[in-house]
């Protein structure tokens, strides 16, 4: 069940083309780099194989077929600001629900304590709301993760930490990941090939 | 003599838990820091130990509600807060960490050359432009229309420009590639090289590396390591704290092997050292008190074991 992206365009409204012709494949329990300047559109490209963008040339396929757009999408993205990312106005347990029913393993795996499920998002530090983002993003259906940026604004144990959890998740399940990020000794430590953009 | 020292430093916040409740939250406890005329000090550590509110506390500019106990000494003489307002944006320059601080309803070239004390602005402006490669064009655009790297370079250039004798940016870096961070950051070494003092606040522990001269490592509002660069390096042998060696393991270039645990809330910090919770050295005593901060090889520790 391989992720494809085959001949992808995209430009915003009448704006010049960001990227066309663009292919990407991603194996079952592949781990992807995906670096390159800002503004070549990485963020874009992620949000249109996480299905948040429509290509306006182009397909993206799971196994071959079209990705449906009822249920939970396959491909899952977490993002830089974990802040942003998350409704204010919701307690974290209500944000994890999003994710569907849950593994009770990846709460220990990511170090999420049951006490923090009564917070409000603003009463969590940036990296321990990060952990929410990948619990949520780490429902059973998911089969790829995208993190673009995911660990840029946290401090290095924490970064280790939400990488260990993400990569046994990953060999468990063999899931594949394209890891979006401007630190080249953290691409090369997680990736298994590099694609420049 | 230190240019600014910082001594004993404690910040706390009141907040209204509900209507008629308030409590206060210890956000800085007992924090010591100096900083060195042509000195470089990165100030490094997880987000939530504290390094924005440091950088807020000596330039004076922390919210109503917050309480400030220590002292902050600059030039040997105690830091009030008239002589906050009058040195900040002239002999102390701040690069603050979100690019929301520009003002959105001027021209980024005007409010660059506002920075700009003696000689012709718009010429200092258009040499610190060039140099941080943003295009002429630039310094007549408004924030909005500016991508978040040129935002961040227009407050590195409001700083440059400046005659500061001290400096304090707080995450300058974030969003930049990494041509123009290598010459924002070699900026910052030059200002060091003239005779300035460069307080570096971020969590970029490798770039710190790159320009700093000492590390101060922060976890849960305190200060508990300063050390050499120098000493960041192999297995993090030559460092003091437990906390700045796992720091520093974590790296992905090093063992990329976190420990269990986070930093505690500030609402919950454990009575003793504040790292003994999650330290495998900690022992009964770790849990009693607090440990001062202490002198050891060349640098500085809060660590009873340290040696």
């Amino acid at each position: 069940m391989q992720l494809e992206a085959k001949n992808i365009g995209f430009r915003y409204d009448n704006g010049p083309w960001l990227f066309q012709n663009t292919n990407l494949t991603v194996e079952p329990g592949e781990i992807v780099g995906l670096t390159g300047p800002s503004g070549r559109g990485k963020t874009t490209l992620c949000r249109i194989l996480s299905g948040y963008e429509k290509p306006l040339e182009g397909n993206v396929t799971i196994g071959g077929l079209p990705i449906s757009s009822k249920g939970v999408h396959p491909v899952q993205l977490v993002f830089q600001h974990p802040e942003k990312a998350v409704n204010p106005r919701w307690k974290m347990e209500k944000v994890l629900s999003e994710g569907g029913k849950l593994d009770e393993e990846l709460f220990d795996l990511l170090g999420i304590e049951q006490e923090w499920l009564t917070r409000w998002p603003n009463e969590l530090s940036g990296g321990e709301l990060q952990r929410f983002c990948v619990a949520r993003a780490l429902g059973p259906s998911t089969r790829f993760l995208i993190a673009d940026e995911m660990t840029t604004m946290l401090d290095a144990i924490t970064q280790a930490q939400i990488w260990q959890a993400v990569l046994e998740m990953a060999t468990k399940r063999e899931m594949g990941i394209i890891v979006v990020s401007h630190e080249a000794k953290l691409v090369g430590r997680l990736c298994d090939r590099v694609v420049k953009f | 003599m230190p240019i600014l020292e910082v001594e004993n430093l404690s910040i706390s916040f009141n907040q209204y838990t509900s209507s008629f409740k308030q409590n206060n939250i210890q956000v800085i406890s007992s924090l010591n820091v100096s900083l060195e005329e042509g000195e470089i000090l990165a100030v490094v550590g997880a987000s939530g130990s504290g390094k924005s509110l440091l950088a807020h506390a000596i330039l004076g500019i922390l919210p109503d509600n917050a309480t400030i106990s220590g002292t902050i000494y600059y030039n040997g003489e105690v830091l009030t807060a008239s002589k906050q307002a009058s040195l900040r944006g002239k002999e102390v320059a701040f690069i603050p960490q979100s690019t929301n601080y520009l003002d959105p309803l001027m021209r980024v070239g005007n409010q660059v050359r506002t920075s700009v004390k003696t000689g012709d602005a718009t010429a200092a402006q258009r040499a610190v432009f060039k140099r941080l490669h943003l295009q002429p064009t630039v310094e007549n655009m408004y924030p909005f229309q500016l991508s978040g790297g040129m935002a961040r370079r227009t407050l590195l250039s409001t700083a440059i420009v400046s005659d500061a004798k001290v400096i304090i940016a707080d995450e300058p870096t974030p969003g930049l590639d990494p041509v123009v961070m290598k010459e924002a950051l070699n900026n910052f070494r030059e200002f060091a090289d003239n005779g300035c003092a460069v307080m570096l606040i971020t969590h970029d522990i490798e770039s710190a590396l790159t320009i700093a001269d000492k590390i101060a490592v922060f976890y849960a509002g305190t200060t508990v390591e300063v050390a050499p660069v120098e000493d960041f390096t192999g297995d993090g042998e030559a460092l003091r704290h437990p906390y700045s060696k796992a720091l520093w393991r974590a790296l992905p270039q090093n063992d990329f092997i976190p420990i269990p645990g986070s930093q505690p809330h500030p609402s919950a910090l454990p009575t003793g050292c504040l790292f003994a919770p999650r330290c495998k050295e900690a022992i009964l005593e770790c849990g009693k008190k607090q440990p001062e901060m202490r002198n050891l090889r060349n640098g500085m520790v809060r660590c009873i074991h340290a040696t």
